[in-house]
């Protein structure tokens, strides 16, 4: 691996004066960003901020309205990313470009823009484990995609580039998905190549420690202008974060009252569940929530949360142990969500929480339509008690819709979440279960998320909060425990732990 | 029941299961085909009946059985590509569009057809493969169409191909990841259009085999439903082109359960036996419904699996 016999031939990138207008809004206005052969460049920003426009630009996806990109310094025009890539510019998206039933060998066979009409696999196999020899990480190559996991095919998706011979990359949060030292182990070793001047990388990303630990320029977008840049090594964070966030200060920990132990609250006993294919994708999961506490569960995504999601909101039957609500049995229905008082925040609640093409007043309303005082003696509905019931909530949660009679899936994501929260918080809370409740939202939305969250824990309500996010999960959680392959460890007081040893908990060590 | 009358049953059966497979197999096989790029044909039934029409007029007034064949390969050819450029629409919903063609070819078969339902044409001659034996009933259950090694041949070759060849792992990318495929600058669209059409040429040659060989003539009750139950199988085979052999061989076992117990007098429960294929179906169905290792191998962007 020290020696990689790749020729030096990484690109120098840079954009001029790059806008892109979408209807009323200027996604990008005037961006010229620098990226020198062989470096590794990293381009910061909040959700929203245009990184993801930018780097759709450069790849052809749009066609920027003013501004253009220089490769080697020569001007370039790039209409697809078909083009893209032949310019050898390739890109590593969120979410994959494999297709799943196929091997990883097939994937690659199939990638190269002249694959053969008949493959001779001994040779295409050879070919490849020799590709492979070279690459800094590899990947089995007859196992499909579908059974690699989300890290394995993070990495696949950089061979990919690397076996196309693409030599400047654009990682779209190539980490997201795997755990710290997959994270690290990848990074490092791009950062090996580029220190070769075999590959250029411009790396979208979010997470200060990598920024810091692996990039040496970058360039800080925020509302779709650049607002600073500079050497990663020498810039401190505070100063990469105040270009991000601008003058806003930086979010404290979030207020807690302390109180003595907790009552337990929610218990799961053993919990088993399977994916549609049988597989076990949550084993003999155990854990305790207490009345005023917040447990947060830590995890690289696709690790059995969304189906321990699935499991306490009753849309996942369980393959085994139990549940238990106040030391009682406990069935997610919706008899006994009301009679424990359990509520909940999935994620994506548009799509787990909602029924978009109903009114915000009428999702609202889910939870009590056909209750007192929303309903009549007979069960008859009132539309006019849930719209003045919804008009309450919106006043109060501060969602912005146009009317209550709006569909919910006009509304933006941020005030979508905020709907859902009023209807799940409006009442009293014996348990919350939220998930990545943050995921995509802007700043201002993610403190007063947080505050509400924190204000149930302080009011006696048991948290159980399910996120990606580790900052978040610091910032909230009085026990941390980690979720690794459908596994959950033992729960740790937040004061005991460390960063460093939940990220090795993560990584299943 | 004595010995022999059991061995006259067993001779009957696999006879009949080669004889009554051929067309189930082929059919599967197209059908195969098409849901491995992502689309469902359910209008193969009408394509099993109109090749039929097609493959048995064509005999009849060129005299040659093969270019009947051919002809109602062509004809199945016309009716798939015309399901894939319609499934291409914005909007447009493969399942209703392929009920749709069902009837279409149905109906179109029994206009054209109604002719056709005295004369007799020349039909294709079988292999008589049981010259070995003194048996007349080993010899008449192994007198073997040719047409049934076709369909075992293009059934190794796609299995083949589907592996070994870009056009193979084009298709199946298709089937399976759209996205992924479409970002490899492949025209999806024309994928589906040309494996649905692949998928018609098939059916249509197994409904000429419905008419030229057995029963061996034109009629409109010829297919009863096995273009769909076709369907069923490819789902029980579990996309794989060589189930599908074995999965056409047992629903001809089935399909000649009710004949073959007629030849040794038992009529008792006749219309029971003959119904045996459908009740397969139906269990295959709700066997298949609920195993989890055929939704791990179904193509993801198939409508039903979605």
């Amino acid at each position: 691996m020290s020696q990689s016999p790749l020729p030096p031939r990484a690109l120098a990138l840079a954009t001029r004066g790059i806008t892109k207008i979408f209807g009323p809004m200027r996604a990008l206005d005037d961006v010229s960003v620098e990226v020198p052969a062989g470096s590794f460049h990293a381009l910061l920003g909040e959700n929203g901020a245009g990184k993801s426009t930018l780097v759709k630009c450069i790849m052809g996806f749009y066609g920027a309205d003013e501004g253009q990109v220089l490769l080697d310094g020569a001007p370039v025009r790039i209409d697809s990313p078909r083009q893209a890539q032949a310019q050898g510019i390739g890109m590593v998206y969120q979410h994959f470009t494999l297709v799943p039933c196929l091997t990883a060998a097939e994937n690659l066979v199939m990638a190269r823009a002249a694959a053969p009409a008949v493959i001779n696999w001994r040779q295409e196999t050879r070919g490849l484990e020799e590709f492979m020899d070279r690459m800094p990480f590899r990947v089995r190559l007859d196992k499909q995609v579908a059974d690699l996991s989300a890290g394995e095919k993070q990495k696949l998706e950089i061979l990919k580039l690397l076996y196309l011979d693409q030599r400047f990359l654009i990682l779209d949060e190539p980490t997201s998905v795997m755990t710290p030292s997959e994270a690290d182990e990848v990074l490092t070793l791009l950062r090996g190549m580029a220190e070769r001047q075999e590959i250029t990388v411009l790396m979208i990303s979010h997470k200060f420690r990598e920024v810091k630990a692996f990039c040496d320029g970058f360039t800080v977008l925020r509302r779709g202008r650049v607002t600073g840049g500079g050497d990663a090594r020498t810039a401190s964070v505070t100063e990469m974060s105040r270009m991000m966030i601008g003058e806003t200060e930086l979010r404290e920990r979030a207020a807690r009252e302390s109180r003595g132990l907790p009552r337990p609250r929610l218990v799961l006993e053993q919990v088993c569940a399977e994916d549609e294919t049988g597989r076990q994708v949550i084993e003999n999961l155990s854990l305790t929530v207490g009345a005023g506490e917040v447990l947060g569960i830590a995890g690289v995504s696709g690790n059995g949360q969304a189906a321990l999601v699935e499991v306490l909101a009753g849309q996942r039957p369980m393959s085994g142990g139990r549940l238990l609500a106040d030391g009682a049995p406990f069935t997610p229905r919706r008899a006994d969500l009301d009679r424990y008082k359990v509520f909940g925040l999935p994620e994506e609640p548009l799509r787990n929480a909602t029924v978009p093409r109903m009114t915000v007043a009428e999702n609202m309303a889910f939870r009590s339509f056909d209750k007192r005082p929303l309903a009549g003696r007979f069960g008859i509905l009132s539309p006019a008690r849930i719209r003045a019931q919804s008009r309450d909530l919106i006043r109060r949660y501060n969602v912005r819709t146009s009317s209550p009679d709006a569909l919910i899936e006009t509304l933006s994501g941020g005030n979508v979440q905020r709907a859902v929260l009023a209807r799940e918080l409006s009442g009293n809370v014996d348990v919350l279960i939220v998930a990545n409740p943050c995921f995509g939202l802007d700043f201002a939305s993610v403190a007063e998320i947080r505050a509400q969250i924190m204000d149930q824990r302080n009011r006696g309500a048991a948290v159980l909060l399910i996120s990606e996010d580790l900052d978040e999960i610091l910032e909230l959680a009085d026990r941390i425990a980690v979720m690794s392959e459908g596994r959950l460890t033992p729960a740790m007081a937040v004061e005991t732990t460390s960063r460093a040893e939940i990220g090795r908990l993560m990584g299943g060590h | 029941m004595s010995q022999s009358d059991l061995m006259i049953v067993l001779y009957a059966m696999i006879g009949g299961a080669i004889r009554v497979s051929t067309p189930f197999l082929f059919v599967a096989l197209g059908e195969c085909l098409t849901e491995k790029s992502g689309r469902i044909n359910l209008g193969l039934e009408g394509t099993l009946i109109l090749g039929a029409m097609v493959g048995y007029a064509v005999s009849y007034n060129s005299g040659s059985p093969w270019l009947g064949v051919l002809a109602a390969g062509g004809g199945g050819i016309v009716m798939g590509a015309a399901h894939g450029w319609i499934c291409k629409l914005p909007k447009v919903n493969d399942i209703a569009v392929g009920l749709a063609f069902m009837s279409l070819g149905t109906g179109l078969a029994f206009f054209f057809g109604k002719p056709y339902i005295q004369p007799s044409a020349p039909r294709l001659q079988s292999l008589p493969l049981g010259g070995w034996s003194q048996n007349p009933q080993v010899q008449q259950a192994l007198s073997v169409n040719p047409l049934f090694f076709v369909g075992i041949l293009l059934a190794i070759a796609l299995w083949w191909g589907l592996r070994n060849t870009r056009a193979g792992l084009t298709v199946r990318m298709v089937g399976d990841s759209a996205a992924s495929a479409r970002a490899m600058g492949v025209n999806i669209n024309m994928v589906r259009l040309l494996a649905t059409a692949a998928g018609g040429f098939l059916a249509g040659v197994g409904g000429a085999f419905l008419s030229l060989s057995y029963p061996g003539s034109w009629s409109e009750g010829l297919s009863s439903g096995q273009g769909l139950m076709a369907v069923a199988l490819v789902i029980f085979a579990r996309w794989n082109p060589l189930r599908c052999v074995l999965a056409a061989l047992l629903f001809g076992a089935a399909g000649a359960l009710g004949p073959s117990l007629q030849s040794i007098g038992i009529s008792y429960g006749y219309h029971f036996f003959n119904a045996a294929p459908y009740i397969l179906t139906l269990g295959i169905m709700v066997a298949s419904a609920r195993s989890k290792s055929a939704a791990k191998e179904a193509p993801r962007e198939l409508s039903i699996v979605k």
